[in-house]
């Protein structure tokens, strides 16, 4: 990090700069703007096509951290209304999520699981499987027990970027998409990023941090260290089938996300495994992991089994030493912010940004913020 | 049952090519020649590929009857992979391959598992089709296709037939239909009669190969088949008798230009603008790549030997580049040469000199496919000419005008675009309409370089759950520790 020697004063070209568009930087970018700031959102690609374009796009709180709960259920809204406050959708569609457990040791899970977070106001209830079988009727037979929530859904997480970038337009924010940032110079009155290729640096009051699991990076770029975790999920998409399922469903320990889109196709993920890295990206996808989720979806609904998979891909997801967001400021930099590495962050993407926004924009954020500080030095778990 | 999941279950090889026609059979010969351990994979019943294709199963050759130059050829070679005793597992499909080269393949039995030291890809090409309206008809069909139906089981496309498009396969096809009894109402050709006059210097590399290009002019000519050059199709609509289809004259570009058009009523219309490199497993392993209109669009970047940038990762034949079947064998077998010496089973006089006699084997004949080559480029006019309403997408239906709204709403390259239209996202995976999608995606923002090519991904063809999850019990899956509560 060097000093700026000149006062940049007159020369700023925004008020804010978002490094990173994905859902959190496209959101926190879209706040920044209508609160009144000159913004600018930058991206070593295009908008949204890490993981908050490649994701499973499912709006649940069974699969939520207990503690994001309250976050996740005012960013499920935001989702079901984006058309709104975005002008264009994402085909959000609300759905029954249901939580299935085939063993006794996944009644336990579940039951557990499903108190805790009813703790943070999630209206999941214990339910038969009989009843289950009325809100699914395609589910194994073997059904134990099953966790019901009403507030669940998914999104089509591919127009994503579509409808931010048409939001942002609108906005008023300037986007620079191919543009990787490289270095930033840091001072008092703001900062100088540097990107690789013919990009000019751009100058701004006040940077925001929302690179997802490139945190770990650009944080690095500010001398900066707090350990991101990558996880390398790999995701399941089959041709149109017939109708096999209405709901959203996921089992006991969360290592299934399985929904039926209303073009037919079914969406197979839950967080398995495959191999990649922070700097290769999702390469391929474990041949044994693949296997393991394709049968415990064909288990779910043995319908399933007639599907035929037309790709499989691999998204990063971030996690932090405590698995909870940072969001708030970057601890000893002036004037710069980081936001993201929620667990499940897209469900709630679109809020973290708005209260990372209110934070900047001096407002009281409708909940409160991660303050990123609490990491710092902290070692990462392994995993 | 074996499944990817069991690395024990794993076969181990020297060599597997995938794709069995003449490249990858010529390269399984070699290997095995070689001494190599190689295994030939194929979804078809036999060898042979799109231009030596086998016949189906049961059906046989009438005695008596002499069969043409192609099944001939066709023929000696599954006699010869069989007299050679190469491993050949036709009906079976590779649906997935790791970046440690397994390869995992559906076989009529379940899922089975590969482990080659080298791959060696030779799986053809796809056919371009510049969609008109009315190209998504039932009834209107790929040169391809109308080959397929023609040499497998002596099937016409339909009574009364229009062959459209460009490149070799037009004669080919219109040729196919006259000996099996069809009526060709019309050969339409993007090119001109001096565009195929200015191949002919690289035409004489290939004499036999010329004089059959001739013999099938003098055919057509002979039946009253009215040849149109510098034309293009421009819509096929649905009649109660079949379609009209109309065509117009077209400039060097493929561009529709003021000129009297002409309608000719058929019952079938095959199309074909060329033909695609297949790069599906290049673009998995993220090999490099690069553009070139001329060899049929995106390739893997290669060697002369057929090395790719990813080790142990060989192409051959059209797939590599498109250079036509006489062409195909000798590139076969340098690819499975080089593997033979990169695996340390050639010594280095002997890979010299057959490199050298292979080399120049493939000359001639890669002078000839790539001058036809140059034929079916893809031409950009009849690109832009598509118009608004026209589907480009059949899996998906996205149209013209989806795509050109996508772009001006600032979509930059081809997997932006997917992700915003669902343009290429269906059961082909883009495999149809990808060239033809890039070629959309650079009229409005650049270059093909800068559109780039649709992420490569498993599986490498649409394979069932029951294919892949097999037999089990709840107790079989592995279920990971659970997520953070």
């Amino acid at each position: 990090m060097t000093a700026i020697a000149t006062p940049l004063g007159s020369t700023l070209d925004y008020d804010a700069l978002v490094i990173g568009g994905g859902v959190m930087g496209c959101s926190t970018a879209l706040h920044l703007a209508r609160g009144g700031m000159r913004v600018a959102l930058v991206d070593r690609g295009a908008l949204c096509r890490e993981a908050s374009g490649v994701n499973a796009g499912t709006l649940t709180l069974h699969m939520t951290r207990a503690a994001l709960v309250p976050y996740a259920m005012r960013a499920w809204q935001m989702w079901m209304d984006s058309d709104k406050w975005l002008g264009m959708g994402v085909l959000a569609t609300q759905a029954p999520g249901l939580t299935l457990a085939f063993t006794p040791g996944e009644c336990e899970l579940l039951t557990l699981r499903a108190q805790a977070r009813r703790e943070q106001g999630a209206p999941i209830e214990i339910i038969s499987p009989e009843r289950a079988r009325q809100i699914e009727p395609g589910l194994h037979p073997g059904l134990l027990m099953a966790g019901y929530c009403e507030i669940d859904g998914y999104a089509s997480a591919y127009l994503t970027g579509r409808a931010m970038a048409y939001a942002l337009k609108n906005a008023g924010v300037d986007i620079f998409e191919n543009c990787p940032a490289e270095s930033i110079d840091s001072g008092d009155s703001g900062h100088v990023v540097h990107f690789a290729g013919s990009q000019a640096p751009l100058r701004a009051r006040r940077i925001v941090l929302a690179g997802g699991v490139w945190i770990e990076n650009m944080l690095a770029m500010l001398g900066v260290q707090i350990p991101i975790k990558v996880l390398i999920n790999q995701l399941v998409i089959t041709e149109r089938t017939r109708p096999v399922m209405r709901s959203v469903l996921s089992v006991a320990n969360g290592l299934l996300s399985l929904k039926q889109f209303a073009n037919g196709t079914v969406l197979i993920g839950g967080g398995w495994q495959g191999d990649g890295s922070r700097d290769e990206g999702g390469i391929e996808a474990r041949p044994q992991n693949l296997v393991g989720n394709m049968r415990l979806a064909a288990y779910a609904v043995p319908a399933l089994v007639e599907a035929r998979v037309a790709r499989v891909w691999l998204g990063l997801e971030a996690e932090t030493a405590d698995a909870l967001p940072i969001i708030g400021d970057v601890p000893g930099v002036a004037n710069a912010y980081v936001v993201g590495s929620a667990h499940s962050g897209y469900t709630s993407g679109p809020f973290m940004g708005r209260i990372m926004a209110q934070h900047m924009l001096g407002q009281t954020p409708d909940l409160p913020i991660f303050n990123p500080a609490r990491l710092m030095g902290m070692p990462m778990p392994i995993a | 049952m074996i499944n990817p999941a069991d690395s024990s279950a794993l076969r181990k090889i020297d060599l597997l090519v995938m794709g069995a026609g003449p490249a990858g059979a010529r390269a399984a010969l070699r290997a095995k020649a070689s001494g190599l351990s190689v295994v030939l994979v194929d979804e078809n019943n036999d060898a042979g590929g799109q231009v030596w294709r086998p016949l189906p199963d049961g059906f046989g050759r009438l005695p008596g009857i002499v069969a043409p130059v192609e099944a001939r050829d066709g023929d000696a070679l599954r006699h010869e992979l069989r007299q050679a005793g190469v491993l050949c597992l036709f009906g079976h499909k590779v649906w997935n391959v790791g970046s440690n080269l397994r390869t995992d393949v559906i076989s009529p039995e379940g899922s089975v598992s590969w482990l080659p030291s080298a791959l060696l890809v030779a799986t053809g090409t796809t056919e371009r089709v510049i969609p008109f309206a009315g190209w998504t008809a039932p009834g209107v069909m790929g040169l391809a296709a109308a080959t397929i139906l023609l040499k497998s089981q002596n099937m016409l496309p339909g009574r009364r037939t229009l062959v459209v498009g460009c490149g070799p396969l037009l004669l080919a096809v219109a040729n196919g239909i006259l000996k099996a009894g069809g009526e060709v109402a019309a050969v339409i050709d993007l090119a001109s009669r001096m565009d195929w006059l200015r191949t002919l210097s690289a035409l004489r590399a290939r004499p036999d190969l010329l004089w059959q290009g001739m013999r099938w002019q003098a055919n057509l000519r002979l039946a009253g088949v009215p040849m149109l050059y510098r034309h293009g199709i421009e819509s096929v609509v649905a009649t109660q008798a079949g379609f009209d289809a109309r065509v117009q004259p077209v400039d060097a570009t493929g561009a529709p230009v003021d000129g009297a058009g002409r309608v000719f009523s058929v019952d079938a219309v095959t199309v074909g603008h060329g033909l695609v490199p297949g790069t599906d497993v290049t673009r998995l392993l993220r090999a490099r790549h690069y553009y070139s209109a001329d060899i049929g669009g995106w390739v893997a970047e290669s060697d002369e030997m057929g090395r790719t940038s990813v080790p142990g990762l060989f192409v051959a034949g059209d797939g590599a580049g498109v250079a036509g079947a006489a062409a195909a064998g000798a590139h076969g077998e340098l690819a499975a040469l080089a593997c033979a010496h990169d695996l340390g089973r050639v010594s280095q006089q002997n890979y010299a000199l057959e490199r050298t006699g292979l080399l120049a084997q493939r000359k001639q004949p890669a002078r000839f496919g790539r001058a036809m080559a140059g034929l079916m480029a893809l031409r950009e006019g009849a690109v832009a000419a598509i118009k608004p309403e026209t589907v480009v997408c059949r899996c998906e239906d996205v149209t013209r005008a989806e795509i050109d709204a996508a772009a001006k709403e600032g979509a930059c390259d081809l997997n932006q675009l997917k992700a915003w239209t669902r343009c290429g996202m269906g059961p082909c995976q883009g495999r149809t309409c990808g060239d033809v999608v890039g070629a959309l995606l650079a009229l409005n923002v650049g270059s093909r370089e800068s559109v780039g090519y649709f992420t490569g991904r498993a599986p490498l063809r649409p394979v069932s759950l029951a294919e892949v999850a097999g037999q089990y019990t709840y107790a079989d899956i592995p279920i990971p520790k659970a997520a953070p509560l």
